[in-house]
């Protein structure tokens, strides 16, 4: 079934009774070529690009719960490119190129929308950073213009430039920044997946990897024993539990980060707008409600579920930026569990284990890399060697220092990021 | 969140500054093996359930805390000072 505007005028005239389910619901079959543990953005799209880039049809992704029911369902749908570093900036770069073919490609409509997102900032030094972030985008082949306060001012009138603490003095805009439908990009995988005969195993939990010979060989499930020559670990906050069961310590601590929505309102902010002197983010979606987030809540956890401290820091940033937002009565808010690296970058890598992979490390950011992460894992996993876009995102680098992504500049530890 | 400070008392968590796990405790001599100082400054076990963790009270009377937390549910077993147990 392919979709296209003449088929949604058709089935809207004879009563929607022609849409077929996107995807089957097979059983575990006993071998694949490929299993992929964790059926989120990450996981289904590693799976697309194997079967899409790489050939591979016998694979399987292999999911807890149920698709995009994790971290891809739960965010704040932010899609850019305004990385500085190298490693992350050509990652990212290459991702929003990505995403930029992205519906085409999938015959799906997953709502990207390119409305630009605009970092303000409210300092002499911070506006020095911006022009130098701007000029690395510049340099990695993407867009970056430094507005000034007036500039900003005539796009975002609503804001409050003259709050004491925190004056803004001008924003770096991103225009092809943007949102998409966070759980559109799910299933929109999941069915592409699913057409190249991907098998999308939902409630299939994995309880054990096996290895033999320092190869791998299969894992256990909740629905019996799959062996498979290749498994991908690409199970964002839960990692840690994977990644044990194969004998594995990873540089990963899971936090919780909230995010909240109102109620829909008419439009009325048009773009992606950040805070420069406190983390707080905001856009509204197509239904018009408003999504923000703000920092991590900071201590380890797997709750799915914050406390009130940081939701108090994220009203307080918002109605510091946004006067109007305090006429808003917030509907919802949620908390996802973030797998925190050390230098708050991800890791796309192999393991000791030959045949074993690792996609980890996504912090905040892993919904706008979905689809480079999923093309750079897939390129790993079928030719074993890295995709130039991912090559930097190693697991080594704590280890030895080299090719650290620290772009908070805060140092690679822990509880920095 | 609340953490029952040995010295100050019952206090909102917005007092205390989180630093990670206790293993941080367990820091390895000057002349240890780098695999050893990887281990201990960028591996963690990160388990769903019970955990002990580093904080410290900022606000309060600067104490260094072992706090013994379930990640799940958030519920916190028990507080000590550093001191007063065995270290890691």
């Amino acid at each position: 079934m392919r979709f296209s505007a003449l088929k949604v005028l058709k089935e809207g005239l004879t009563g929607n009774k022609g849409w077929q389910p996107h995807w089957r619901n097979p059983e575990p079959k006993a071998e694949y070529d490929a299993v992929i543990i964790g059926g989120g953005g990450h996981g289904l799209s590693t799976a697309y690009y194997l079967a899409k880039e790489h050939g591979l049809s016998n694979i399987a992704v292999l999911e807890k719960g149920y698709l995009g029911g994790g971290n891809v369902g739960r965010n704040t749908t932010i899609v850019r490119a305004n990385y500085y570093l190298p490693g992350n900036s050509e990652f990212y770069s290459h991702s929003l190129k990505l995403w930029e073919g992205l519906e085409q490609d999938l015959n799906y409509n997953v709502m990207h929308s390119q409305r630009g997102i605009i970092n303000l900032f409210h300092s002499d030094g911070q506006r020095d950073a911006a022009v130098r972030r701007g000029n690395a985008m510049i340099n990695q082949g993407d867009d970056a213009h430094l507005l000034s306060r007036e500039e900003v001012r005539a796009k975002l009138p609503y804001l409050d430039f003259d709050n004491a603490r925190f004056p803004i003095y001008g924003g770096l805009y991103h225009p092809r920044g943007g949102t998409a439908r966070h759980d559109a990009v799910a299933w929109g995988y999941a069915r592409g997946a699913d057409q190249r005969g991907v098998d999308l195993i939902q409630n299939c939990e994995v309880t054990g990897i096996d290895v033999e010979n320092g190869k791998v060989v299969g894992v256990q499930t909740t629905r019996g024993p799959i062996r498979a020559k290749k498994v991908g670990m690409v199970t964002a906050g839960r990692s840690s539990q994977v990644a044990q069961m194969a004998g594995m310590r990873l540089p990963i601590e899971s936090h919780i980060l909230q995010a909240y929505v109102t109620e829909g309102l008419k439009p009325v902010i048009d773009h992606v707008v950040t805070f420069g002197m406190s983390h707080f983010y905001i856009s509204q979606s197509d239904k018009g409600g408003l999504v923000f987030g703000g920092d991590l809540d900071f201590y380890a956890s797997y709750a799915a579920r914050g406390n009130l401290p940081g939701k108090e820091q994220v009203m307080e940033a918002a109605m510091a930026l946004m006067p109007m937002i305090g006429k808003a009565r917030v509907l919802r808010s949620w908390g996802g569990i973030m797998d925190m690296s050390p230098d708050g970058s991800p890791i796309i890598d192999k393991t000791h284990i030959d045949g074993l992979f690792l996609n980890t490390g996504w912090c905040y950011g892993g919904f706008k890399a979905v689809p480079g992460s999923g093309f750079a894992m897939a390129h790993l996993m079928a030719t074993g060697r890295p995709h130039a876009s991912g090559e930097k995102l190693r697991l080594d680098r704590f280890e030895t220092g080299r090719g650290l992504m620290d772009e908070e500049g805060t140092g690679a530890q822990h509880n920095l990021h | 969140m609340r953490l029952t400070c040995p010295l100050c008392g019952e206090r909102d968590s917005r007092e205390f500054y989180y630093q990670g796990a206790a293993s941080m405790l367990n820091r390895p001599p000057a002349d240890a093996a780098g695999q050893e100082w990887h281990s201990y400054m960028h591996l963690r076990d990160n388990p769903a359930g019970e955990v002990r963790d580093l904080w410290y009270h900022q606000d309060g009377c600067g104490s260094w805390l072992v706090v013994s937390r379930n990640t799940v549910t958030h519920h916190i077993s028990s507080v000590d000072l550093i001191g007063a147990q065995n270290a890691g």
